[in-house]
């Protein structure tokens, strides 16, 4: 195998603008004088894993130059011994899509939305390879052929919203592959989809390899996913690599304690589930954390109890025609104190709007949602609002959740205000720093603003904030998706805490079986606003009864398996 | 919110003012814009408290004075009428007032006549009655820049309310308020101008108040806008959750976050109804004859200019150019500083 692409000691930083007349800059890639190095051979995948804030996509943006004009990069991109770094603009745009092709994590962002499929696909055949519009149009065809794209006659005329998020991401690939470019460049090509999607689109990545023999640079947070595709793996933290060898080498023999934690720390679906999960610091400290698992009354009292819970919205169709469109239809379930529901399902399944209407953030069209024996839904707005207090949301994007403008202290505060807990302001900002104790942060978060901490600092005021009102109920609505795996590790952990504490009961509303499994007591599978499938979270896993909820367990990305090689 | 008795003093984190001000303060384009702007403001302040510029409207220099750059007027041309030699004609025996006039010049020396002596030039000129221009354009200032600012101000409240309403409400309401747009959007400015002042008549109330009934449809679109796309933002949602009622989701949280838009807004519109405001005047609908306003004079200085006195012409525009510049500019600065996407570009 020969060497395809060979990055030696790159650096990249970023200016940060002027502060009394030095240019600050942000070191996004390599630390000091350490770089980052690694080789791409021929017909070969090689995967960049790392968590955000790794430069992982950085580096691989630097190979081509699609950085931002405040980057700086130093080092070499050796590309068939040509130095891209001091290659012109000529040059790089004759490689760019030509040599070397990429599929960003977004499909349809990176899709004109104004063009059709097939004049977007058309675009790089015309020219970088010179044909013909007619012999291009009929090599598209071909192409969405080879990307499994059904009917490809009809879908060239296609706009991208018509598609779905898979199909989408297919034709993004099949742009990339269309002047058979040496190394396809894949910066998270999944992240945005669902996992049986997900499935498909590596499956399609692997067949195209092997047919086209070209190389793949995967970039992914999810070592799992990682270990199914790739031949080689760089492992990167912080700017700088931690461990690069084999896939095999990676899995089974982890020699990085930074590696070894990130293995550890998801749930898997396999393995005996334990109390806590690892995280990073336990890991490079090498501490193991243990603790049983906290057994459950199956007799506490039901909380909370939905019947035939529907919501549907209208459409507008023609003039004067509306469609109903059911979003959410019959969902039955009980929730006893202190137990986890855990409801999965694809997006557009229902579930996120399933979890609104429980709050009555959405209005039910139908069924009753019983709290302590009242029903939610037919509150006169006092009671309604004394209700709210027992039960609480928890965002998906904690970067979406809390209000710029408000300090932490503020947020907190608020709902207090509202509800009249705690006698006056002392009162309540005291209280206020005993729960971003409880949630593990500093008390010195409260003067800051919400751009000041990480995605998981984040996430874990929204919870100080729902704890502020002494909630019973709390629905995560995929709470930890957004999250990297070591950080959803310490969030998971959190949330058991305060269960057992609290004697929190919660909806865990998620697309990750893994996660559902580690946290969950019950499961419910939602397709297409209904539930299919209803049961204990281990049943569930081992003996699926629907072949959907099969589908959607033989998605989970499973990690290095020698048979998979 | 910090009145704690026993807890430590919290170290507060920088707000987006504060950082806006810090990014601000690097931009040194923008700062001398500012500083124009502040020196106009307080320049205007002065006037309004009689300080500068009180005695705009006395005579203080013959008409159209010239410059004091460009000396004095030439003594005009007396032509070419033959003074008529020889002595005075006696017309006492048959003039009947004659017995009274040594009366009357008794009576005259009681009281004392000074005749005032008229500038033959003045700082930056004089208009057609000898006014100062100076003193003129400082307060026409005063009454330009009020109007425009004002004017804005009444524009914004209503545009960010409306806005607010119907971005945040859609529906029937959005649907209604969409229908008032429409309806003022569909009538051209000025008609909607004139048919206004057709009402109310002539005065500085009347000019505030239709430059801000005509105005507030530009902000209103874009306020609607920034709140449809805020209102299913997951913050305004946990607002929700917690029990913020909707007037506290509205206006505490949704619009702190998108008042940058708002003020940046508000800034072209100053611009815009200065000139606005200076078309009015111009127009003869603006500010009553006995006030003066940049417009004003540059309705004057319309008859002056075919005689050649061109001094109170320069003056106005010098003045309105001076400061809307330094106003957009600085505004621009602004705008560049609240937008966090931008930094880190030098």
């Amino acid at each position: 195998m020969a060497g395809l692409l060979s990055i030696q000691d790159l650096k990249v930083a970023f200016r940060m603008g002027q502060r009394n007349g030095v240019v600050q800059r942000a070191e996004a890639v390599g630390r000091g004088a350490v770089g980052v190095s690694f080789d791409v051979a021929e017909n070969q995948t090689v995967a960049l894993v790392g968590e955000s804030g790794s430069g992982k996509s950085v580096t691989a943006m630097s190979i081509v130059n699609l950085l931002p004009d405040n980057a700086e990069r130093s080092g070499r991109v050796l590309w068939r011994g040509q130095d891209l770094l001091q290659a012109d603009r000529p040059t790089l745009r004759a490689l760019r899509g030509r040599e070397i092709a990429c599929v960003f994590q977004d499909p349809m962002s990176s899709l004109n939305p104004v063009f059709s499929v097939g004049e977007q696909l058309i675009e790089p055949l015309v020219t970088h390879l010179g044909l013909k519009p007619r012999a291009a149009l009929a090599r598209a065809e071909q192409l969405l052929v080879e990307v499994g794209i059904p009917e490809p006659t009809r879908r060239l005329k296609a706009y991208p919203h018509e598609l779905s998020g898979g199909q989408q991401q297919r034709v993004m690939i099949a742009m990339a592959l269309a002047c058979e470019p040496k190394l396809l460049i894949a910066d998270e090509p999944t992240t945005a989809l669902d996992v049986t999607i997900q499935r498909q689109i590596i499956e399609l990545l692997a067949k195209l390899r092997a047919s086209h023999g070209l190389s793949v640079l995967f970039i992914s947070h999810d070592l799992a996913l990682v270990g199914e595709i790739a031949d080689q793996v760089v492992v990167m933290r912080q700017g700088t690599v931690r461990e690069q060898g084999s896939a095999a080498q990676i899995f089974n023999d982890p020699k990085d304690a930074y590696t070894r934690a990130l293995l550890a720390c998801r749930p898997s679906l396999a393995e005996h589930n334990p109390a806590r999960l690892m995280v990073i610091d336990d890991h490079i400290a090498g501490r193991s954390a243990h603790g049983a698992a906290h057994a459950k009354n199956p007799d506490a009292p039901v909380l909370l109890e939905v019947k035939a819970l529907a919501k549907s919205f209208w459409l507008k169709e023609g003039l004067f025609g509306k469609r109903e469109f059911k979003a959410v239809r019959d969902v039955n379930f009980r929730l006893r104190r202190g137990h986890t529901l855990g409801v999965v399902g694809e997006s557009g399944s229902g579930k996120t709007t399933m979890g609104l209407t429980l709050l009555r953030l959405h209005e039910p069209t139908e069924g009753e949602v019983l709290f302590d024996g009242r029903n939610l839904l037919t509150l006169r707005d006092a009671e309604r609002q004394a209700m709210r207090r027992r039960i609480q949301i928890v965002f998906q994007n904690p970067y979406a959740s809390l209000n710029p403008r408000f300090t932490i202290g503020q947020t907190l505060v608020e709902p207090m205000t509202i509800h009249g807990i705690g006698g006056d302001l002392t009162e309540r900002e005291q209280r206020a720093r005993e729960l971003l104790g409880k949630v593990g942060l500093d008390d010195r978060a409260f003067g800051k603003y919400p751009h000041e901490f990480s995605g998981g600092q984040r996430q874990r005021i929204a919870i100080a904030r729902c704890l502020t009102l002494n909630p019973e109920v709390l629905v995560l609505d995929e709470a930890v998706s957004a999250l990297d795996v070591s950080v959803q590790a310490q969030v998971l952990n959190l949330l058991r805490d305060l269960q057992d504490e609290l004697g929190l009961a919660y909806i865990f509303i998620s697309h990750d079986l893994a996660v559902v499994r580690f946290i969950s007591d019950e499961v419910l599978v939602m397709k297409d606003g209904e539930v299919v499938e209803q049961a204990s979270a281990e049943t569930i896993l081992r003996a699926p009864q629907q072949e959907y909820t099969r589908k959607l367990i033989g998605a989970v990305p499973r990690g290095w398996t020698p048979a998979a090689v | 919110m910090n009145n704690a008795g026993p807890v430590p003093a919290l170290e507060r984190s920088e707000g987006v003012w504060h950082a806006a001000w810090r990014r601000f303060k690097g931009d040194r384009l923008g700062m001398v814009s500012m500083a124009i702007v502040l020196a106009f403001l307080l320049l205007i302040a002065a006037a309004a408290v009689g300080l500068v510029a009180k005695h705009w409207q006395q005579e203080v220099g013959v008409p159209n004075a010239p410059p004091t750059l460009m000396g004095p007027a030439p003594p005009e041309a007396t032509g070419a009428i033959e003074q008529p030699k020889g002595p005075n004609v006696d017309i006492s025996d048959i003039d009947p007032l004659a017995p009274k006039y040594k009366e009357w010049a008794e009576r005259a020396k009681q009281y004392q006549t000074a005749d005032t002596v008229k500038a033959e030039t003045l700082p930056l000129g004089g208009d057609r009655l000898g006014r100062d221009v100076l003193s003129k354009v400082v307060k026409g200032s005063q009454i330009s820049v009020f109007v425009g600012v004002l004017a804005a101000v009444v524009a914004t409240l209503i545009g960010t309310l409306l806005g607010a309403l119907a971005g945040f409400f859609g529906g029937k309401v959005g649907d209604f308020l969409e229908w008032l747009y429409n309806v003022f959007t569909a009538i051209p400015d000025i008609l909607l101008i004139f048919a206004f002042a057709a009402v109310f008549g002539r005065g500085i109330g009347t000019v505030v108040v239709i430059l801000g009934l005509v105005g507030w449809t530009s902000l209103y679109r874009q306020v609607r806008a920034e709140f449809i796309k805020h209102r299913t933002r997951e913050y305004v949602r946990a607002a929700e959750a917690i029990g913020a009622s909707t007037t506290s989701r509205m206006f505490r949280h949704i619009l702190p976050n998108v008042s940058h838009v708002i003020l940046v807004r508000m800034s072209l519109m100053v611009v815009g109804f200065i000139k606005s405001e200076v078309i009015l005047s111009y127009l003869g609908l603006g500010v009553p004859v006995d006030q003066v306003s940049w417009g004003t004079m540059l309705a004057d200085a319309q008859g002056e200019l075919i005689l050649g006195y061109w001094w109170q012409l320069a003056a106005a525009t010098a003045f309105m150019a001076t400061f809307l510049i330094a106003f957009s500019l600085a505004a621009d600065a602004w705008r560049d500083a609240l937008d966090p996407k931008l930094r880190g570009i030098e």
